[in-house]
């Protein structure tokens, strides 16, 4: 390769390599605070600020969902399987919000460790099927990803 | 092997032999494309979780996936156009970035239209979404930048090393939803591993993908073709193309 | 077709909106993609062959041939 070229490819790789470890190192500096959210055992070792706004997010625990007869208020817990919290929310919940399915609720922690969520969002996974596959796996005794329960 | 570098670097044979493969991948594409919107908005089975709104797949994903393949074909031509001052690199990277552009934009669109009925929100600042609108705002500064400048050869130049900077997002973007906690759910195509789609949706999907990395090889090779006139606009060979679609 | 009818399809139990919404922008998106480069060659073609006949008689006229 000619001199001048080698040179301009040395500098064109220092280019890449030179910016994406600059990138590498803020995005590690960062890391914190580009996770949308908080795991609840997170949470529940203290991790999480009490009284600024958060989000945590974990799967809905089975059973825990419990809504008013009167108003919007909803109260559930989220698990990631280790550790709980529990959330209460006023307003509509989205389509896919249920239990067993993951979901993302943003508030502040209160000085209970519950938090009061001003906003919910459900958390949907990368499992896309038709209706009949699920009912079909589900019948035979497996779980959305093809394992026995 | 070298003759045909060396062709490349020739803008009528260029020009000429993009012609040639657009006259039959323009039909072709527009069939494929047509066929997988339809099958996917129409005959595939709806999602047992999502029901029918996850149909914006067949289209949100393929326009992500050749949005970021995209900007490494920017990024290397710019790459080639520092390293060898190949012209039609250039020329090549300069007609990337406005597909890419709109490419990004539509991922974009149609992921805010479909987190609403699924997440709830059109819009979160989960590393995924953010990183993806960093990848559109890449695209449009390298539109911005070539115009900004008077002289085509520098401006050529900033634009390389700006894509080649950018090509960190492009690793970054893909493995944001495994590296943090975000609202985005992982990839359900895997290259390594079963993919985590049921068949029926898989090819619809993938054909789509197919049909998208066809429309970006078009566009790519109009936008060219219009950038080599411009160009070459002084040269004997623009002059005699002109003479004869002037006859035709 | 998955869907019972036309009017099935385009409601698609109450996520129509969204999902015809979201393919009719992507539509929109590429017919621009596809069209402005197409439209946009042809008008440098046009101008280039303007420029090219301007010359021409300038040419001509220096030369005194007309």
């Amino acid at each position: 390769m000619h001199p001048v070229r080698r040179q301009r490819l040395v500098l064109v790789v220092f280019v890449v390599l030179f910016s994406s470890a600059a990138i590498g190192l803020v995005l590690y500096a960062l890391r914190g605070n580009i996770n949308l959210f908080y795991p609840p055992s997170e949470v529940a070792a203290g991790l999480a600020p009490v009284g600024k706004p958060l989000r945590v997010g974990g799967m809905v625990e089975k059973g825990s969902i419990v809504r008013d007869d009167s108003s919007l208020r909803v109260s559930f817990r989220l698990t990631d399987y280790q550790s709980s919290v529990d959330v209460v929310y006023v307003g509509i919940l989205p389509d896919l919000f249920d239990e067993d399915e993951g979901a993302v609720a943003a508030g502040k922690l209160n000085a209970n460790g519950v938090l009061e969520a001003t906003e919910v969002l459900a958390k949907h996974d990368e499992n896309y099927m038709p209706p009949e596959v699920a009912e079909a796996l589900k019948a035979s005794g497996h779980d959305i990803k093809g394992k026995p329960i | 092997m070298w003759s045909f570098f060396h062709k490349l670097g020739s803008p009528p044979w260029l020009y000429s032999i993009a012609g040639t493969i657009l006259r039959w991948l323009l039909p072709i594409t527009l069939v494929v494309l047509v066929a997988g919107a339809v099958w996917g908005l129409l005959y595939t089975p709806p999602d047992f979780r999502q029901g029918n709104s996850y149909r914006i797949m067949y289209i949100h994903v393929p326009t992500a996936v050749v949005a970021l393949a995209g900007y490494y074909v920017m990024a290397i031509a710019g790459a080639i156009s520092l390293i060898w001052r190949m012209k039609m690199a250039d020329v090549a990277m300069r007609a990337a970035a406005p597909i890419g552009a709109m490419l990004t934009f539509l991922a974009l669109v149609t992921g805010a239209i479909w987190g609403k009925p699924t997440w709830g929100t059109w819009w979160e600042w989960d590393a995924r979404i953010t990183s993806m609108l960093v990848l559109f705002f890449l695209y449009l500064g390298v539109m911005v930048l070539y115009d900004a400048y008077d002289n085509k050869e520098a401006a050529g130049r900033a634009c390389a090393v700006l894509s080649l900077v950018g090509t960190v997002n492009i690793p970054i973007i893909y493995k944001s939803v495994d590296w943090w906690y975000s609202l985005h759910q992982p990839a359900s195509i895997k290259f390594t591993g079963e993919s985590t789609i049921d068949s029926s949706m898989l090819y619809p999907l993938l054909l789509m993908i197919v049909a998208f990395y066809a429309l970006y090889t078009c566009c790519l090779l109009m936008n060219m073709r219009t950038e080599l006139l411009r160009r070459e606009a002084r040269t004997g060979w623009v002059r005699r193309l002109i003479v004869e679609e002037g006859k035709g | 077709m998955y869907f019972d009818s036309w009017q099935a399809a385009l409601v698609m139990d109450g996520h129509g909106g969204f999902v015809w919404a979201a393919y009719a922008i992507t539509t929109l998106g590429v017919v621009w993609m596809l069209v402005y480069p197409a439209w946009s060659r042809r008008r440098a073609l046009r101008q280039l062959a303007v420029a090219v006949r301007r010359e021409q008689a300038r040419a001509d006229s220096a030369q005194g041939v007309r």
